[in-house]
């Protein structure tokens, strides 16, 4: 029987990739453990081994070729003496997939857009992916000021966990890309005690679930100490690395901390969807004087967007961005439920509702003053964040437009989040926790008493 | 207590002690760096005393952790300190922070809250900082200042400034797991950072052989590969004489060194603790037979560096110095309303 070799999915994230080379030539004998062919995913480039015994009939997707989608048929091994004419879907009942479809729920926007989110205006743009855009934001301000370091797991050697720091050893040398041992409470301590020392350094968690182990040194040290200091001496750096849910990863990997950080005075909290608040957002981080906690999402790291193509473009820390104008209903949203939120936005539209999105951007300070006009026009608000409701980012914005904007208010405030359980693994169980278009456009449409 | 100094530290401590002790100037009651230590270190004490007394008035609140019977253990290793070397502690810091010559009044002005504090009144007793004299607090979560003294040791490092940190901690904080996620990178990346480790035999109520299972602390960087002494920290120059290798050791880029003093604090934890754990005659007999300020005085006029007379000058000199900073912290008003909301970001 013919077996056909599928496309594997070689990390949680990945959607697609590319066949960098194949090892084998068409009527090589393969056997249990031969590496088939490389292939380049968003974060590497892994040997991918036969599991199946026979020859390689047929190559069907020739080296070089990009964007082949996981589960497309990339060769077919048979047994030597079997003839394999054709692979239409006639033949299809012979065939045996070699890799099991590893889910059937996606969420909507996890796929890298082919067509890059077009929201800067003016100025020229290039095409980069949120990885190099961050990379270039650290890249620029380390040129520019020697005291920049980075440090974290992974971070040199390997060229970052999730490439976000791709190349910056070559360029800066062992003494500012530092990898850490895996110790987050020690080197985010040590960290402090550097920038008290006069450096800048950035922190990059590999995700920001290892750092509960050095949240004492983020909020005691790093954030308080410009206080109890009187003002003499404070902890300029940043705190970056992946937030929230990846894919399949479970409860300890998939966890929201903006609202966990965003409570503590001392620290300024952000929080990126485009390609222009990472570059912009970051470079503003390095150069603070405050510690930034940076919390970035590793679904975005591969989806690309038109950046400034300028060294001197930074965005304030502080000032919300509206992504989409609209006059019937606020949507307020960050990271990647800005996506959600355009994307359920579209949907509205063709129901005759006009919603108006607001990239959150910061969530600490927060920009109540746009979320406050905004709601003025639109008389409603729905946030959307994939962390817990329970005390989240949307229950202070509730209060803080009940206390400021409760006369304009028509209907009541709606929070889409997670839901109240620890990520579940199962993949339709986990598709039900998070927040998505699907989610946003229900709880618009119930405040504003469509249906 | 009063055990005499051990020398029985890891194989790269004794390198360096054979190689470089022979050369060291040792230190006799004749030199005059003995009344200075004997003024910071009487300082100190009257300082705490009166901080004690001003805490019992209710001048001073929250938790108060006096320095008393310690004093040698810093005055000694800030004998050996250069100007550019780092400074980071717990929150018995009081000590700390004269020993980097912080001003007495603006100490006494933090502890009870004024706006001529260090840090404006909104610090306090655990939380105080001198950029000026390289005093980097004051820390009150028990370990943290140890992976922040090595950050220090890494700028040093980073900077090429030529300084060394000087990061202490207690006999309870070296059992925080932070502080071995530091020795370890301490170690690995050579930085200049001299861990002191101010066994006063007690973490709170709990005496050391309760809470840790190897006592000898010295010991807590060898699988690190970072060299320990043990030193008597009740005697000022022996200190100086351990500080000076010490700091010989992380200047000469050989890495961190880890000294551990020998001391005791003759008062509770902090102000409210009765400390019923130990007997009284414990401390009486520390007090009467290894008091640093005694030993050294002693010393001094042995030596005959100085007489009766000159030390009760001393005496009077350092107990004005402390009274005007007492009356100076009463006096200076409270922080202005308006600086409840300075300071949070820069």
């Amino acid at each position: 029987m013919a077996i056909e070799v599928l496309m594997p999915a070689l990390s949680p994230t990945m959607t697609e990739g590319t066949i960098a080379k194949w090892a084998k030539s068409e009527g090589e004998p393969v056997t249990s453990g031969d590496v088939l062919c490389e292939i380049e995913t968003d974060k590497a480039t892994m040997e991918v081994e036969a599991v199946d015994e026979g020859v390689l009939k047929k190559i069907l997707v020739p080296e070089g070729s990009e964007g082949v989608t996981v589960n497309t048929p990339i060769a077919v091994i048979a047994e030597e003496d079997e003839n394999i004419v054709t692979f239409d879907t006639s033949t299809k009942m012979d065939i045996k997939s070699t890799h099991v479809s590893t889910s059937t729920v996606t969420k909507p926007s996890l796929k890298p857009s082919k067509t890059p989110f077009s929201s800067v205006s003016g100025s020229p743009t290039r095409v980069l992916t949120i990885r190099e855009a961050l990379r270039d934001a650290m890249a620029e301000e380390m040129r520019n000021d020697k005291s920049v370091f980075l440090m974290g797991e992974e971070v040199a050697q390997y060229q970052g966990a999730y490439k976000v720091s791709q190349g910056l050893l070559g360029e800066f040398g062992d003494k500012r890309v530092i990898d850490t041992p895996i110790t987050e409470h020690g080197f985010t301590g040590l960290a402090v005690g550097a920038a008290f020392g006069g450096l800048r350094p950035i922190v990059e968690f590999m995700t920001f679930n290892f750092a509960m182990q050095a949240i004492d040194q983020i909020i005691n040290s790093a954030a308080k100490t410009l206080y109890m200091s009187g003002g003499q001496m404070g902890a300029p750096m940043v705190f970056r690395g992946a937030n929230g849910a990846a894919a399949r990863v479970a409860a300890q990997h998939s966890q929201c901390f903006a609202a966990w950080y965003a409570q503590v005075p001392g620290l300024k909290v952000v929080s990126p969807w485009s390609g222009e608040d990472a570059k912009g957002l970051l470079k503003s981080a390095i150069r603070d004087p405050n510690p930034v906690v940076f919390l970035e999402n590793e679904m975005l790291y591969g989806q690309s967007f038109q950046i400034p193509d300028n060294e001197n473009f930074t965005l304030p820390i502080g000032k919300a961005k509206i992504e989409r104008p609209g006059n019937d209903v606020t949507i307020t949203a960050f990271s990647i439920c800005v996506g959600y939120a355009l994307e359920a936005a579209e949907k509205l539209a063709d129901e005759g509702i006009d919603a108006e999105v607001i990239n959150l951007r910061s969530l600490r300070p927060l920009d109540t003053e746009t979320i406050i006009e905004s709601v003025k026009k639109t008389n409603r608000l729905v946030n959307v964040e994939e962390g817990w409701g329970t005390c989240g980012i949307g229950s202070e914005l509730a209060a803080r437009v009940m206390e400021e904007a409760f006369d304009y208010l028509d209907a009541p405030i709606k929070r889409v989040s997670s839901e109240d359980v620890p990520m579940p693994y199962a993949a339709n169980l986990e598709a039900l926790t998070l927040p998505n278009a699907d989610k946003v456009v229900a709880a618009t449409k119930a405040i504003s008493y469509a249906e | 207590m009063a055990r005499a100094p051990k020398k029985s530290g890891p194989r790269a401590a004794k390198k360096i002690e054979k190689k470089s002790r022979p050369g060291k100037k040792v230190l006799d009651g004749s030199q005059p760096e003995l009344l200075k230590y004997y003024r910071s270190m009487l300082g100190i004490r009257r300082f705490e005393e009166k901080a004690g007394q001003l805490y019992g008035m209710g001048l001073i609140g929250g938790f108060c952790h006096l320095y008393i019977g310690q004093e040698a253990v810093v005055v000694g290793m800030q004998a050996a300190a250069s100007p550019v070397d780092t400074v980071v502690t717990s929150y018995r810091d009081h000590g700390h922070m004269l020993a980097c010559d912080m001003d007495p009044k603006g100490v006494m002005a933090e502890l009870t809250g004024r706006k001529d504090g260090y840090s404006k009144g909104k610090g306090g007793s655990m939380h105080m900082f001198s950029r000026e004299k390289n005093f980097f607090g004051g820390h009150g979560i028990v370990g943290a200042q140890i992976p922040i003294g090595t950050g220090l040791a890494f700028a040093h490092n980073y900077l090429t400034d030529g300084g060394v940190c000087h990061a202490y901690c207690g006999d309870g904080a070296i059992n925080q797991g932070q502080v071995y996620e530091a020795f370890n990178m301490a170690s690995l990346w050579k930085l200049p950072v001299i861990y002191v480790i101010e066994n006063n035999k007690y973490g709170m109520g709990t005496s050391i052989e309760r809470a840790s299972a190897v006592t000898e602390l010295y010991k807590r960087g060898e699988s690190f590969g970072i060299p320990g002494e043990q030193v008597n920290g009740m005697d000022v120059v022996q200190v100086r004489a351990a500080a000076e290798l010490a700091s010989d050791w992380c200047r000469s880029g050989k890495g961190p060194y880890i000294l551990e003093m020998k001391t005791y604090r003759y008062r509770g934890h902090s102000m409210s603790d009765p400390a019923k754990y130990r007997s009284k005659e414990e401390v009486s007999q520390v007090r009467q037979e290894t008091d640093p300020i005694d030993t050294l005085r002693t010393k001094i006029l042995d030596a005959g560096a100085a007489n009766e007379g000159d030390l009760k000058e001393i005496d009077r000199e350092v107990k004005a110095a402390v009274t005007m900073a007492a009356e100076f912290a009463q006096q200076s008003p409270e922080p202005e309303e308006s600086e409840l909301y300075t300071n949070i970001l820069a």
